[in-house]
């Protein structure tokens, strides 16, 4: 139910209306719920709305906290 | 997918499993409640709880709006659908869910002999918008249920019905509070806490966590002195939001932290939460299944949005119906019960005939254990 996935806005409408990437498939979502969102953003789509964006920074500095686990093995926590 | 398939690499998951392994201490028991359905299910549909040592134990929480869904309020959608002339629109997991007397909304939709109710299911309230729009002689309500990820759109819906005047569409609003579930988890005594042995912490929603925040967990830390890590729905993200309760457990802390900081702050969705506070009111009191009638834990709408509201525009009142006796959905949803220490588990209860809510959505406990865990039970 509070499922949801990330997907990228390919285009912006009209009424706060966008096209997103979902996959491969492109479907008509609102952005209403949010501000300033730009082509080439992702966001976290659930029934139909975009609840928030991705921070690709952030996304990145996670991913690297694991990549560095993987390089280094791992120290006493 | 991009955000999806980073956060799903077995080997860094294994990595992981090895240094939740060497921060556990031995002969420690560690009891986490992972509060979402969505964490339930990633737990199941990718084995975490094989990768974890003996000492750490997941307990499922009551963060499934399909199995928290009492009798009672299908029996009204269901009496809604009856009513000549309406339209119910309902999101596809409820459809299954049992209501009274062996009913349930698919069942309704098929009809039993005399006539079928017209019940459609949605993927979102825009779709539910446009057939108002498109059937401005027939009444359309929205059956809307679940926590604060669906509540928003449903507000925006009903603003926008206002906005243009769609006389012919209403809401049953049955939407929830996650934080209202978590209070009551934590208020019950510690010996009925997980099983009997009392929680150590909790893995906090994703999704309801990136339109309410991270803030209105704090409570927990500071009031009961539980740490809250709120984790993405991506296996990766589960074990290490597991790692980091597991150091806060180890040193004394109880903080809330946050590992899905890629699309949740403290403050949340601004916008979405002034959207629900606009549309929507505290209700006194609310009946979930499991948990039983939480003051404040769920919303109605508001006096200047009453012409929306089904259950002043048609004649249904809630009514309280036992659950099945011999079903554990309740003891599962405060996570005092495994799935399979229900009698009725995968024999008389199953996905394609469900007696209890926790096997109707794929996030419901017994739903997940049934599709992934089932067999391994066996050996």
């Amino acid at each position: 139910m509070c499922l949801a996935l990330p997907v990228e806005v390919i285009a912006l409408g009209a009424d706060a209306m966008a096209t997103v990437n979902l996959g491969g498939v492109k479907k008509e979502i609102s952005l209403a719920l949010l501000d300033d969102v730009q082509i080439g953003d992702y966001v976290i789509l659930h029934v139909g709305y975009a609840l928030s964006k991705l921070d690709p920074e952030e996304a990145a500095a996670t991913l690297a906290l694991f990549a560095e686990m993987q390089a280094g093995g791992f120290a006493a926590p | 997918m991009k955000y999806l398939d980073e956060f799903r690499d077995g080997a860094l998951a294994q990595l992981l499993a090895r240094k939740i392994a060497a921060t556990a201490e031995p002969g420690r028991a560690y009891r986490f409640m992972e509060f979402c359905g969505g964490h339930t299910h990633a737990i199941s549909r990718y084995g975490l709880a094989d990768l974890l040592p003996p000492e750490l134990r997941m307990v499922h929480g009551p963060g499934c709006p399909v199995c928290v869904l009492p009798i009672g309020r299908v029996d009204m959608a269901i009496a809604l659908a009856s009513t000549p002339g309406v339209i119910l629109c309902t999101y596809g997991d409820t459809l299954r869910v049992p209501a009274s007397g062996g009913k349930s909304l698919l069942k309704a939709k098929a009809g039993n002999g005399d006539r079928c109710s017209d019940i459609r299911m949605v993927y979102s309230t825009l779709d539910a918008l446009q057939i108002a729009r498109e059937q401005p002689q027939r009444e359309v309500v929205f059956f809307a249920i679940g926590f604060e990820t669906t509540t928003p759109p449903t507000a925006l819906a009903i603003r926008q019905a206002q906005k243009e005047k769609l006389a012919n569409f209403s809401v049953l609003c049955c939407h929830v509070l996650t934080p209202a579930a978590m209070r009551t988890i934590l208020a019950a005594p510690e010996a009925e806490q997980g099983g009997g042995v009392a929680l150590h912490g909790f893995i906090g929603p994703a999704h309801v966590s990136t339109v309410i925040g991270s803030r209105p967990y704090e409570f927990v830390a500071a009031d009961y002195h539980k740490p809250v890590v709120i984790a993405g729905f991506e296996p990766l993200d589960v074990m290490q939001a597991i790692l980091m309760l597991l150091r806060q457990v180890n040193t004394g802390r109880a903080e809330v932290e946050n590992e899905f900081v890629r699309a949740v702050s403290r403050e949340g969705n601004l916008k979405a939460q002034a959207c629900m506070a606009e549309v929507f009111e505290l209700r006194d009191e609310f009946e979930w299944r499991g948990l039983g009638v939480v003051p404040h834990s769920a919303l109605k709408l508001r006096a200047a949005y009453a012409a929306f509201d089904a259950e002043r525009r048609f004649d249904v009142a809630y009514r309280s119906v036992p659950d099945q006796p011999a079903c554990e959905c309740g003891a599962i949803l405060r996570g005092l019960k495994r799935p399979q220490a229900c009698r009725l588990f995968g024999t008389v209860c199953t996905p394609e005939n469900p007696v209890g809510s926790c096997m109707v959505s794929s996030e419901g406990a017994c739903a997940a254990h049934y599709s992934y865990g089932r067999y391994k039970d066996r050996h």
